[in-house]
């Protein structure tokens, strides 16, 4: 069953526009040498940093796809009826967008690192902080989806719901981009954190929504 | 045995008082309509049936599951119509009921591209597939056609045979006989 509704949402992801928000993360990454000019030494110290505002703003992209179409076309009510708890649902959609949207975020942090200029071991920092944070971020986006669902102009008030929530991630994901070593833990400690209990809150707030 | 019951149910809704003190028993084979003008609280009877609200005060006795059919498609608009049933019908461990509504020459067809009565017949036919011993419709024959209307008809009277159950809300008479509730 939850692998039924695991599938759906990995093919509603990969479906629509799941190149979108990788191309946005690439085009975030190329604007930082434009902007604090093509110092290497410079580049180097901020690459990780810089990877993740651009896979948080990344991560803000397929919001509003997430909750709201399944609430609005009934689907949450019908998944309902047969019993399925809007927790499983929303821990079936937490791992269903981390799978449309991970990999792919991952794969694009190669190129990425070039443009920033981040070598070999960077680079593996780089990869292996996105790959334990971005769980996290999926899950953070699944449950603000969740809270704002059905409100008036819920993208923009999606945005300022996640980033702030976002923060406790970007400060230990960057840092372990950056320098590795005792952040990863943190980092992972977070990530954790927002997994876990993200199914609840957004099941909660499904529960919340309907009328 | 009844298959849903409603114990002075009281329903308030956005501070508007839609029923009070409701007294409903549906037993197998039973077929009720629920008749009344709009916004008296035909769907949220069938929303507090299906479990999807809670009583403001009463109690509502369920012993068997429910299917729901109501103004929203909840079907996936860029899948085949055969895929997007056939994803349920995995889900409710049944097969799709296609040819029940006449559907079995749309089934390649993507499901943002059915007409209005189409997409009706569609969840229609999504609910005769369950197996669900109460079916809950709400306004099940708007966008029907003559033809659907008389399929929906047949599928419920052969879901009656088979000791199911129906609550249906409709301003227009539906085929067969019916008890009916009306609302004020």
């Amino acid at each position: 069953m939850i692998g039924l509704l695991i599938r759906r949402e990995l093919r509603r992801g990969l479906g629509g526009s799941a190149w979108l928000p990788v191309v946005f993360f690439l085009v975030v990454a190329a604007l930082v040498p434009f902007a604090v000019g093509s110092d290497p030494r410079l580049l180097g110290r901020i690459g990780g940093g810089a990877l993740w505002i651009a896979a948080l703003t990344a991560a803000l992209l397929p919001i509003e796809r997430l909750v709201e179409p399944d609430r609005a076309d009934g689907v949450l009510d019908q998944l309902a009826i047969r019993g399925i708890s809007e927790d499983a649902i929303a821990a079936a959609k937490i791992v269903g967008h981390w799978l449309a949207f991970g990999p792919l975020l991952l794969l694009a942090t190669l190129p990425a690192s070039m443009l920033l200029g981040l070598d070999g071991p960077g680079l593996s920092r780089a990869v292996a902080s996105l790959a334990v944070g971005t769980p996290g971020l999926a899950a953070l986006a699944v449950a603000v989806a969740a809270l704002t669902s059905g409100l008036a102009r819920a993208g923009a008030l999606a945005g300022l719901l996640l980033l702030p929530l976002a923060v406790p991630l970007l400060i230990f994901g960057a840092s372990a981009a950056s320098d590795g070593g005792s952040a990863f833990p943190l980092e992972g400690a977070v990530s954790l954190l927002l997994v876990a209990g993200a199914p609840f809150v957004s099941g909660a707030a499904i529960r919340a929504a309907r009328t | 045995m009844t298959l849903v019951a409603f114990r002075s149910v009281t329903c308030i809704r956005g501070g508007r008082l839609l029923f009070d003190s409701l007294h409903l028993a549906v037993a197998p084979g039973e077929a009720v309509q629920v008749t009344g003008p709009n916004g008296c609280g035909k769907s949220s009877l069938l929303r507090l049936a299906a479990g999807l609200l809670q009583p403001t005060s009463g109690r509502i006795e369920r012993s068997v599951r429910v299917a729901l059919v109501d103004d929203r498609r909840a079907l996936d608009g860029e899948r085949t119509l055969a895929d997007a049933l056939g994803w349920w019908a995995q889900l409710d461990r049944s097969l799709p009921a296609l040819e029940a509504f006449g559907l079995d020459g749309l089934a390649g067809v993507p499901v943002r591209l059915l007409s209005t009565g189409q997409a009706r017949r569609a969840r229609l036919a999504r609910v005769a597939a369950t197996g669900a011993p109460l079916w809950l419709l709400d306004e099940p024959l708007n966008g029907l056609d003559r033809a659907g209307a008389l399929l929906l008809d047949q599928a419920i009277a052969t879901h009656l045979e088979g000791g199911g159950a129906v609550i249906a809300a409709s301003h227009v008479p539906l085929g067969g006989a019916w008890r009916t509730l009306a609302l004020t």
